[in-house]
């Protein structure tokens, strides 16, 4: 069974309640259009399922076929240190064919982040190997494609489109057990 | 498959319309063959284009990557070009299937490849083996631990 390496830590970017029994990890890419697919339907199972999960995404550009997909993921990176990751995540999945440099920073005016900031963080070393870090994991973990997901911790191999990831996370949470209580 | 720890069989094949590559050319290095059923399929565009991705892990363990069907040379070119592959792409096109067979991973059924993963070391011999089902991509995992222990045995040996 793939298990998501490492599991959920503090360098990741979490989205909503940390103590939700449910627990989603997505590896993507934010040039390829099966994640921008997967984007709004991730979202609405966000709003679905509300405090009972929480959402992680991580970094898996392939850079070889995306050629914005790296630096789209150091640009959210960039965003995340003036805390605003997801706000440039949800405009670059929603934007995802316009993903050159001058609709990046168009991206960053939006969301009212530090430009000057954000220019110079976007060239830092660390951003680059915290996205080769995630990338790695992503690897280590088994992820074959993109989107790929783990629902607490373990790789989820069936379909993601229509509702099919919120009905199999609704039922995981039926059986768990600690959330009867 | 083939066991672990026996020779690899040595073979040539067509890596472009008018190169061929031998596997004992690579002897100081790793090879991985990644057996698999037909360019342009789905499972293995995925497959292929995460390989792709991952020269950098590769070569950090002094291994090569090389893919292998039974596509024609033509066909990979193709495929090859259409995707970026900064690997090789083996044409085991005539006789049909022979190097497949040679290292047990030939589907007679089908009449292509199998989806399946050899590591063999810098000495040529096999090291690694994995059969995945035909629709599943395995991903790279299995392959990245593979050639992790091999480099930590030989840093013991030492």
């Amino acid at each position: 069974m793939t298990q998501l390496i490492p599991a959920v830590n503090s360098n990741d970017h979490r989205f909503g309640n940390s103590a939700a029994p449910l627990e989603l990890v997505e590896y993507g890419d934010y040039e390829c259009p099966y994640c921008g697919r997967a984007y709004p339907i991730v979202k609405d199972i966000q709003r679905k399922l509300g405090s009972e999960m929480k959402f992680v995404f991580r970094n898996f550009p392939l850079s070889k076929i995306h050629a914005h997909a790296f630096s789209a993921a150091v640009a959210t990176e960039a965003a995340g240190l003036q805390n605003k990751f997801w706000e440039m995540h949800d405009l670059i999945f929603e934007n995802q064919n316009a993903l050159d440099d001058e609709n990046i920073f168009r991206f960053a005016r939006t969301i009212g982040i530090d430009l000057e900031r954000f220019k110079n963080d976007i060239q830092q070393k660390a951003l680059i190997d915290k996205v080769e870090k995630d990338f790695e994991s992503g690897l280590r973990s088994g992820v074959n494609r993109t989107p790929t997901f783990f629902i607490n911790g373990k790789k989820y191999d069936g379909g993601w489109s229509g509702d099919q990831l919120l009905q199999y996370l609704k039922n995981q949470f039926s059986r768990d057990p600690l959330s009867q209580g | 498959m083939l066991t672990t720890r026996t020779i690899a069989p040595d073979f040539e094949l067509n890596s472009t319309p008018d190169q061929k590559l031998r596997l004992s050319e690579l002897s100081n290095k790793k090879v991985i063959l990644a057996f698999y059923p037909a360019d342009w399929s789905p499972v293995c565009d995925d497959q292929m284009t995460l390989y792709n991705e991952m020269e950098k892990y590769f070569s950090r363990h002094n291994a090569q990557l090389i893919g292998i069907s039974v596509d024609s040379k033509w066909s990979h070119l193709a495929f090859s070009e259409y995707h970026k592959f900064h690997f090789p792409l083996l044409s085991d096109f005539e006789p049909k299937g022979a190097v497949a067979r040679l290292y047990e991973v030939y589907d007679e059924k089908a009449g292509a490849c199998e989806r399946a993963l050899y590591v063999i070391d810098e000495k040529g011999i096999i090291r690694w083996s994995y059969l995945s089902p035909v629709g599943i991509n395995p991903g790279a995992d299995g392959i990245l631990n593979a050639l992790e222990q091999l480099d930590n045995l030989k840093s013991i040996n030492q």
